[in-house]
């Protein structure tokens, strides 16, 4: 899995690219099997020993048809990303978006933004304890940032609210044939109270740690933009304070590094819309919810025998983390 | 008490996984799988411990919550209880239903997942 020659050779023809005077490459390796994307990792090289890291996100094995239902192309995440550089959210370079004639596939490659991304790390290391007191306002602004893109010149993505994605995680739940009370319960409940649409603007889509970039400053970049479409914005802002996204540091509602109120305040104050903590709260159970049927979904993969890995038959048994989660915060309602 | 993955499919899920790896250089991935397999083996030693106790207090909870035949399989009467909620016939106000489902889901958490940071947090509210 981490050596592939006939990647290696396609990603050194395109050196020049990559660097001026750019000869080569070195260092390939796969960094992580993704949902849906592959991400690689490398060097461009060239004279004198001047080198730049980079990353490769490709569709698997190059095969663009393979991705998850709801995961955007590989072009349009190039694209995406270069409007958030435009819009200032902290986002990798796109570097080159990858032609039939480089032999990739469905591919782009950007530049590899230094940090740490495994959130235990970000939680418990000394070296990022300035960078979890400063990761609260700068998740705010980001997000202040990418919900101000111009979401009309993105029309061919995905639109979906937060009633929309009940009902097709519903659709999901109920195509199992697995009665679980608790996830009814929930379900009924954000029916019957779903808050008043918002306008809809450029959602990121699964914006938590895991996919942001952070280093001893704080947020560094934001990553994994495969699940962007157009929506509500309080979704972005409560999908990071989904409990099974704090890591076990629960007392803190933002990732587990923070509190809500300030990463509001920076979000008004870069000209997002203005929220309370209360506005977030049938977000957070909707993400919840949403979790749990994504864990079923994955089950089921091994229960029907599409993917017979442990790991996918393990993933079954996380259902209870969303409904123990789910309850906690029905009794609050 | 949820079965999804059953005991059963979690030790042939671990076995297969040995076969495939028996032999094989080891790599970062398969350590992972290695330590997947482990958390699976205990899940499956606490799901033998549990599951009948747990299923006899989720019956009694269950069954008049339900209304069916308190006989029936746990799994009809689960689908007896979500047919009612979707239909609206009860809901977070219906007396006995969160802290039915909240115990259940508490006997199931700690088979899944015993350090899982909310079920301390439901623990931690009950007592």
């Amino acid at each position: 899995m981490s050596e592939d020659p006939t990647l290696k050779s396609a990603l050194a023809r395109l050196a020049p690219t990559f660097l001026p005077d750019g000869d080569g490459i070195d260092g390939l390796k796969r960094l992580s099997g993704g949902a849906s994307q592959e991400t690689w990792a490398f060097n461009a090289t060239g004279l004198n020993g001047a080198q730049r890291a980079l990353i490769l996100r490709r569709a698997p094995d190059g095969v663009a048809d393979a991705r998850s239902e709801n995961a955007i192309t590989l072009d349009q995440e190039a694209q995406l990303i270069e409007a958030a550089a435009a819009a200032g959210a902290p986002v990798p370079d796109i570097v080159h978006v990858c032609a039939p004639d480089d032999r990739i596939g469905e591919a782009f490659v950007m530049g590899r933004v230094a940090g740490e991304t495994i959130a235990r790390k970000i939680l418990r290391d000394e070296a990022f304890a300035a960078a979890r007191a400063a990761l609260p306002a700068q998740c705010g602004a980001a997000l202040a940032k990418i919900h101000a893109m111009d979401a009309a010149t993105f029309e061919d993505l995905p639109v979906s609210s937060g009633l929309d994605q009940l009902d097709r995680y519903k659709t999901l739940y109920l195509s199992f044939d697995t009665p679980r009370p608790v996830l009814d319960l929930a379900m009924s409940w954000l029916a019957a109270n779903a808050p008043a649409p918002l306008p809809n603007v450029l959602v990121h889509g699964d914006f938590r740690l895991g996919n942001l970039m952070v280093d001893e400053n704080g947020l560094a970049a934001v990553l994994d933009w495969e699940l962007a479409h157009i929506g509500d914005p309080r979704e972005d802002l409560a999908w990071i304070c989904v409990n099974s996204w704090r890591f076990g540091q629960t007392d803190k509602r933002v990732g587990g590094f923070g509190d809500l109120e300030p990463l509001l305040e920076a979000y008004a104050a870069e000209g997002g819309a203005s929220f309370s903590p209360a506005d977030i709260d049938w977000w957070e159970i909707l993400g919840s919810l949403k979790w749990g049927v994504m864990c079923m979904m994955m089950y089921e993969s091994y229960r029907t025998g599409a993917n017979l890995s442990i790991e996918r038959a393990m993933i079954g048994r996380r259902v209870s983390e969303t409904e123990i989660d789910l309850i906690n915060l029905l009794e609050q309602v | 008490m949820h079965d999804q993955p059953s005991p059963a499919e979690l030790v042939v899920g671990v076995r297969r996984f040995l076969e495939e790896t028996t032999g094989a250089e080891p790599s970062a991935y398969t350590a992972f799988l290695t330590r997947v397999s482990i958390n699976a083996l205990q899940t499956v030693e606490r799901d033998l411990a549990a599951r009948a106790g747990a299923e006899a207090a989720e019956r009694a909870g269950l069954a008049p919550l339900a209304g069916g035949d308190p006989d029936a399989s746990l799994e009809s009467l689960r689908r007896k209880l979500c047919d009612r909620i979707r239909a609206g016939e009860v809901d977070l106000s219906t007396p006995g239903l969160l802290a039915h489902l909240k115990s259940t889901t508490i006997a199931q958490a700690k088979v899944d997942q015993p350090r899982y940071s909310g079920l301390k947090t439901a623990l931690e509210r009950t007592e």
